[in-house]
């Protein structure tokens, strides 16, 4: 996410170390882009998961993969669910925070909470 | 008189039993079990109630009772505005407009947004085999077919794993799948084979097919560029056996799109009823829920059409069917399909072939969901339904239905040189980061193996601590990119940075994206399939056309003609004059064809003319006839060519001798067409029956009873093997025979 274009980025720049892993990471921006031509084309499902996408750019691997398990069947309360919904919502993630939200609901209704 | 025995079936059913179809598993439909390819008893009938813009009914199940499934199709997969006429609409009229070339794709896959599953599932039941490919061809999301390999081995060799990545490459598939017998090894396979990716073309995707946390870790870090082994299922309680929700997954789906990773989910008939789960529903109405819910989800494909139950689902009546319908659902889903056809459904070769070839000819986002570009025993995955065994047969298909497959030829010669390279980049960039350290002889057995077996003895260990140190270490791939560079891999370097830099436009996070070698993105928005009837939709290029045709085991006319050249053969025969009738009673003479001794060497049953004729004169001298050879300069007809040598013979018993090496003995009084003994399958004609050939011309010709020769039978494609050489063989002879007068030869034998 550094703004570079990708005709910019090249071998001499890995190896001198100029360009690194932020280099070739997807912008928030351009997935949200990438939404508008999914719904464009008859997805507006694949426009929402980019839409959730680019929220979750902001999160590091370890964060993602830790609300990846939360969300797995039994791994949480309803109320922990809640709470990391509060948390992502802090976090300028609103579509993903509504997400885990009506997760805790369904959940709650359907025996998939811990 | 023996008594029968009961038990014992005829030796015709015997016989039948003993065919490999009969190893297959054949299932009577069972409901109750999941068993039944389309419309079980417990099928809802289609319904959707929408009440103040919400989905409070959804086929046949209350909102108060939907389980996750339905839960999450009902707030996020259907298209509401839609769905009122769609739902309105009559089965059979959808199933129409599937196959009428009036109606555009668009229309169908509007109308298919708000079908709720039962709905879409009711309105493809109807579809005929031919009807389901027709809706295919035109329902598919991208215009260029394309087509998936599995690349991995029993040893996770990465030398080996680099090797047939490249050569997969080479031979045209666009996606690369590896996965692993030690999951531990994960890593290193997913390093090997995009290392042999870049090796072997431009713009080649890879996966690493591994639990779903790690996966997404690969993709992540940079090693593979897209997922696919996101499995859902069509039952709640499947589903969470398999320990995801509707939720989890869709999560996961939004990560990868995070990093700008492409990735699409797996599902297919007969999987729920393989673990015990299909609460009495059909596979169809079920998978018709998995593809529902991939799009609800947000994924832009699915890998369906059985895959790991494919043969559960061909177990059953239509249960084939139904794999290629379920591809068309995700299609109508506005879905990239990757259509199966990947775990061996069948020992029967026909079976297996048949269950792929309609895939083949409507074309697909990808034919396979994993053609084995390895043996069968490397496939680590199980075995595919194509495999290495059958790329030359995959090839030859393509070619005979003028069909893009996704496959070509690579060139055989350059393999070698690919495999090396890919090796030898595996080596060094192991070495570079301190992985693992390999020999020069190990390179060269993996450049050459055909499999992990003929590796010998291989340290997997290594392996496990060069996976160890990958995942630890916090490498990325644009270390790797580095590392390329560093050690003199410029190109593949290049190769690597652009698939790591194409995250970045986020281009091929869209519907059925591939690249193609210039890096350009084929997708569902950049290469839509147009198909609107015949002489529209996706034709071969010219180049490609020519890359389908040119398959490597083609001869011309010329290849032939240089292969039967051999002027030591020819310098054998010499012309004596313009022949003259015989007058002595015991005179066979042996007419041969215009191109004998002059641009013939060889007959189909690999003798030279020479071979073949030396038997014949020794069989006359058998019988004691004396022999005469005269070449027919007007005629390429073998009845033609015996029945003038008969004509110029003393004896009146003519043999004709074709340089293929068909052969007869005709009499003077018979019509051309009718002749005494005929030796007309030249493949199979050898020595002895050259000789008996002569033998039982001199009986003719002494008035005596010959022992008549039978064609020599064999259950081989005779026809196949050697036609199209004789097309070639009877344009030469043509060529040569330009009607002069029958002309006396001189033929001199072994000295």
């Amino acid at each position: 996410m550094s703004g570079r274009e990708a005709s910019e980025l090249s071998v001499e720049g890995v190896v001198g170390g100029e360009l690194g892993p932020d280099d070739i990471r997807i912008s928030p921006d351009t997935l949200r882009h990438q939404a508008d031509v999914a719904r464009a084309h008859g997805n507006p499902q694949l426009a929402a998961n980019f839409e959730r996408a680019a929220e979750l750019t902001a999160f590091d691997e370890t964060e993602i993969l830790s609300l990846y398990e939360l969300l797995r069947p039994g791994r949480a309360t309803a109320e922990e669910l809640r709470a990391r919904a509060e948390e992502l919502e802090s976090r300028q993630a609103p579509i993903c925070a509504a997400f885990v939200r009506e997760a805790a609901t369904v959940y709650e209704r359907t025996g998939l909470t811990a | 008189m023996a008594e029968p025995d009961d038990a014992r079936p005829i030796g015709r059913v015997r016989f039948m039993d003993a065919q490999r179809v009969n190893l297959d598993g054949f299932a009577t439909e069972n409901a109750e079990l999941g068993m039944v390819a389309y419309d079980s008893p417990a099928d809802p009938t289609p319904s959707l109630v929408i009440r103040d813009g919400r989905v409070v009914e959804l086929d046949g199940r209350l909102e108060a009772d939907f389980d996750s499934i339905d839960e999450f199709i009902a707030r996020h997969g259907l298209d509401l505005a839609v769905a009122e006429e769609a739902m309105a609409l009559d089965d059979l009229a959808y199933a129409r407009m599937l196959v009428d070339p009036a109606v555009p794709r668009a229309e169908v896959v509007r109308l298919a947004g708000g079908m709720t599953p039962a709905k879409l599932a009711a309105a493809l039941g109807p579809l005929r085999p031919v009807e389901l490919m027709i809706a295919m061809t035109k329902a598919r999301a991208r215009r260029t077919p394309s087509n998936q390999a599995h690349v991995t081995n029993r040893l996770d060799d990465p030398l080996l794993l680099a090797a047939d990545a490249a050569t997969a490459a080479a031979f045209g598939f666009r996606e690369l799948e590896t996965t692993v017998p030690v999951l531990n090894d994960a890593p290193s396979n997913a390093l090997a084979v995009t290392l042999g990716s870049v090796v072997g073309a431009p713009g080649v995707l890879v996966q690493c097919s591994v639990e779903e946390a790690l996966e997404l870790e690969l993709g992540m870090r940079g090693f593979v560029s897209y997922a696919e082994t996101v499995s859902l299922y069509g039952t709640h309680q499947v589903f969470v056996d398999g320990d995801d929700t509707p939720w989890s997954k869709a999560l996961l789906a939004s990560a990868y799109a995070s990093r700008g990773v492409k990735m699409r989910v797996t599902s297919g008939g007969g999987a729920e009823a393989l673990m015990g789960g299909a609460q009495g529903h059909s596979m169809f109405y079920l998978e018709a829920r998995c593809v529902a819910l991939a799009r609800a989800i947000g994924a832009q494909g699915v890998q369906n059409g059985g895959i790991d139950s494919a043969s559960v689902a061909a177990s059953v009546p239509k249960g084939v069917r139904s794999l290629t319908a379920e591809n068309l659902m995700v299609m109508l889903r506005n879905l990239e399909s990757c259509s199966g056809n990947d775990a061996l459904m069948s020992e029967s070769e026909m079976r297996r072939t048949a269950r792929t070839l309609p895939t083949l000819l409507a074309g697909s986002d990808f034919i396979c969901s994993g053609f084995g570009s390895i043996q069968r025993f490397d496939n680590m995955f199980g075995p595919s339904n194509l495999n290495a065994e059958d790329i030359d047969d995959f090839l030859a298909i393509q070619r005979d239905w003028g069909v893009d497959g996704g496959l070509r030829t690579a060139d055989t010669a350059g393999l070698e040189q690919l495999r090396r390279r890919a090796a030898q980049v595996a080596r060094d960039v192991y070495a570079w980061f301190g992985l693992a350290d390999f020999t020069d002889e190990q390179v060269e057995l993996a450049v050459d193996a055909a499999g992990s077996k003929d590796l010998g003895t291989t340290d997997t260990l290594a392996v496990l601590n060069a996976a160890h140190t990958i995942k630890t270490s916090g490498m990325t791939g644009l270390d790797v990119v580095s590392a390329l560079q560093q050690c003199g891999y410029p190109e593949e370097a290049r190769r690597l940075l652009d698939m790591l830099a194409a995250r970045v436009s986020g281009d091929y996070l869209q519907t059925a994206a591939i690249f193609d070698e210039q890096m350009n993105v084929l997708s569902l928005v950049t290469d839509p399939n147009d198909y609107l009837g015949p002489g529209t939709g996706y034709d071969p290029t010219p180049e490609r056309q020519a890359e389908i045709d040119a398959i490597r085991q083609q001869r011309s006319v010329d290849d032939l003609r240089r292969a039967q050249d051999d002027p030591e053969e020819f310098a054998r025969f010499s012309v004596v004059g313009a022949a003259t009738t015989g007058t002595a009673a015991g005179e066979v003479v042996i007419g041969l064809s215009p191109a004998v001794g002059r641009a013939i060497s060889r007959t189909l049953s690999g003798l030279t003319v020479s071979e073949a004729l030396a038997e014949v004169l020794a069989g006359l001298e058998e019988e004691g006839c004396s022999a005469r050879l005269v070449r027919i300069n007007d005629s390429i007809d073998l009845g033609s060519i015996g029945l003038k040598a008969a004509r110029l013979s003393g004896s009146g018993i003519g043999i004709g001798l074709q340089a293929k090496g068909t052969a007869l003995i005709h009499r003077r009084d018979l019509s051309p067409l009718a002749n005494l003994e005929l030796y007309s399958v030249a493949p199979t004609i050898g020595r002895a029956d050259y000789r008996l050939l002569g033998v039982n011309a001199g009986r003719h010709a002494k008035g005596a009873t010959p022992d008549p020769a039978r064609n020599p039978y064999s259950d081989e494609a005779i026809e196949a093997r050697y036609h199209t050489r004789v097309v070639a063989l009877v344009a030469i002879e043509r060529t040569l025979a330009t009607g002069g007068v029958p002309e006396e030869l001189q033929w001199k034998g072994e000295s």
